[in-house]
């Protein structure tokens, strides 16, 4: 079962950079909301904060407060408990080169000492179904490596990867920004199927997959937070004159 | 300005490109964009592009010919030990110059051995001075730790002997080499006696040696793996050292390998430091604190005094050795490489 997120009063720089400011936002536990907003107003910031990645960047640094489910995660765990239970799927693909397909998908369990080969075999099938990308690399699951699949098809064994250490939050950047439509078709109809269970949290620039699978949408610009509402009345009815600007194309 | 791209003009289709309505853009057919005016007028450089191909296969090819007029030089001065002892040079143990009967093994070994201690001394070193120092290290002292590092690799190598004798050989002798004994020593590896120098303080001495080179090119390769790939670790719930392990090292190590044959081949053709604190005895023993000789040193060490014909030739001979060993440790290190690498499909970063 996924959890909710409330986020309060939320800031993150890079170095002097003040990238987000003053972010408030509660985010339903088994929804999925989606992030929009012009390239460079901090979406991907604001979700590198939930699992605690931003802290990552030597220049980077948060205040304020993000509960996952009960747990303040900048307070009460460590970010190595945190980001087993928060998965991420990066805006630029990144599997593991020197791994097969195989061994990228089950690196996450492996990491964590998971050793039962039959275990492994199903984890790794059924991610790679819910991926879409089974059926493409079935037969060289062990021969290929990671960085010898498309763009796209990288993307896909990322989601895979994530997928198969089950998190409870599913942090997607962009996850179908390289991928054609076919695929994109099938991401979104995982997006669907996964958020009977788990909380979906996806940055997006293609309004009509914000509109096709978030039940919430929330609109960046330049560092702030303009809106958060249900998607239908974000495009339908939205209450800022910015928002209004960017969806309907005025500028962006 | 702003720059646009323009759809080319292609004859006959020119009539059904449309300006923009109220464009205040130039008009392609009258006047061009200094740019375009300028990439146009460029001829092709198909005739540079040849000539460059033609200096830049000169050079690889001089390599060629260096490598084999050094190979065509050594054994052409060691004729005369060739004539006399055949192959079996390469594997007799006797050097005796007073009756003129020379081998080339104890040689062979001290420098085989001596490299290869120094490679298991320097290597975990290395690679964790690399990572520490990438990874690890708050960002004000990277930077001068870095530097000492590298400004060990600019130190005469006559200067290590010095030291090596004035204080590393007493603090083995006295200290390292003691407990070595005590330790490891049903091994065989390690007994009595305990001199000080020998090939176990060749080897360390040699081990400091290489240090710098492998740990400066490892730490190059280490911070060219990608960010990405430390936060695809980390993003999966890994600790930091798993992350060096599954995000970095995982992408550099077939960098670290290379780094590690360049420290391998330093380490097989010094000299000086070497002759200082090896003991100097062309003798083969199991023991690793015994004196030992190698085929550096003895040609350093002999050359001056080879007072008759036999004895230059073995001794240029030995340099044929060294020469052949060199190669044939990059070959298997080329062929490790490549069987470490072929289970998993690809090369790293
Ligand atoms: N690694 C970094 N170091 C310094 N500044 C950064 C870094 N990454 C992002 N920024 C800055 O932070 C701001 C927000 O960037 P972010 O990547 O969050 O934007 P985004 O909304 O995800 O944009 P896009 O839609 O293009 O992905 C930008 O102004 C950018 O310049
Ligand atoms: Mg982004």
């Amino acid at each position: 079962m996924g959890v909710g997120i409330e986020v309060s009063e939320l800031n993150a720089w890079y170095g002097s950079n003040h990238t987000l400011q003053n972010i408030n936002l509660r985010i339903p536990a088994n929804h999925a909301t989606a992030l929009i907003g012009p390239s460079g107003c901090g979406k991907s910031t604001f979700v590198r904060c939930l699992n605690r990645m931003h802290e990552t960047n030597p220049v980077g640094r948060v205040t304020g407060s993000v509960l996952i489910g009960q747990l303040d995660i900048y307070t009460q765990a460590s970010p190595v408990e945190i980001r087993r239970r928060v998965g991420m799927v990066f805006q630029r693909p990144n599997p593991f080169p020197t791994m097969s397909i195989y061994d990228n998908v089950a690196s996450g369990l492996r990491l964590n000492g998971y050793r039962n080969r039959v275990v492994l075999d199903e984890v790794v099938q059924r991610s790679l179904e819910q991926a879409a990308l089974w059926e493409e690399v079935k037969d060289d699951l062990k021969k290929k490596s990671g960085a010898s699949l498309s763009g796209g098809q990288q993307q896909r064994l990322c989601i895979a990867r994530a997928l198969a250490v089950d998190p409870e939050v599913m942090l997607m950047d962009e996850p179908a920004s390289a991928l054609d439509p076919v695929s994109t078709a099938k991401i979104e109809d995982l997006i669907f199927q996964l958020k009977s269970q788990y909380t979906i949290v996806i940055v997006t620039h293609n309004m009509q997959q914000a509109a096709r699978v978030a039940e919430n949408t929330g609109f960046f610009l330049n560092g702030r937070l303009v809106e958060f509402d249900a998607t239908h009345k974000i495009f339908t009815n939205p209450r800022d004159k910015r928002t209004e600007d960017y969806i309907t194309g005025r500028f962006g | 300005m702003e720059i646009r791209i323009q759809v080319p003009n292609v004859a006959g289709e020119s009539e059904r490109i449309q300006k923009p309505a109220g464009s205040s853009f130039p008009d392609s057919g009258s006047s061009q964009s200094p740019a375009r005016a300028f990439l146009q007028s460029r001829r092709s450089s198909a005739f540079a592009d040849r000539i460059f191909s033609a200096v830049i296969l000169l050079c690889a090819l001089c390599i060629f010919a260096i490598v084999a007029l050094i190979l065509y030089e050594l054994v052409s001065g060691s004729r005369l030990s060739i004539d006399k002892f055949g192959v079996a040079f390469f594997f007799r143990s006797a050097w005796d110059p007073v009756n003129g009967d020379y081998g080339a093994f104890p040689f062979i070994y001290g420098t085989l051995v001596s490299s290869i201690l120094a490679l298991i001394i320097a290597v975990p070193l290395a690679v964790g001075v690399a990572v520490f120092l990438t990874e690890m290290c708050p960002g004000f002292l990277r930077a001068p730790l870095a530097f000492v590092t590298e400004l060990l690799a600019a130190i005469p190598s006559v200067v290590y002997g010095l030291w090596a004798i004035f204080v590393l050989v007493p603090l083995l002798r006295d200290s390292v080499n003691p407990f070595l004994i005590r330790v490891l020593g049903w091994s065989g590896l390690f007994v009595e006696p305990n001199y000080g120098v020998g090939m176990f303080a060749g080897g360390v001495i040699l081990a400091i040696m290489i240090l710098p080179i492998v740990s400066s090119l490892t730490r190059e390769v280490i911070s060219a793996v990608p960010q990405a790939q430390r936060e695809a670790a980390l993003a999966l719930g890994a600790t930091r050292w798993e992350m060096i392990r599954m995000g970095v090292l995982r992408n550099a190590r077939i960098g670290i390998v290379g780094a590690i044959i360049l420290g391998l081949g330093r380490a097989l053709g010094e000299t000086m430091a070497v002759t200082m604190v090896i003991g100097n005895r062309p003798e083969i023993s199991r023991s690793l604190l015994d004196l030992g000789y190698s085929m550096a040193s003895v040609i350093a060490n002999e050359f001056s005094e080879a007072s008759d014909n036999l004895y230059l030739s073995a001794l240029i001979e030995i340099g044929l050795a060294l020469f052949i060993v060199t190669i044939v440790v990059n070959a298997l290190a080329r062929v490790l490489v490549w069987a470490v690498t072929r289970g998993a499909p690809v090369r790293g970063a």
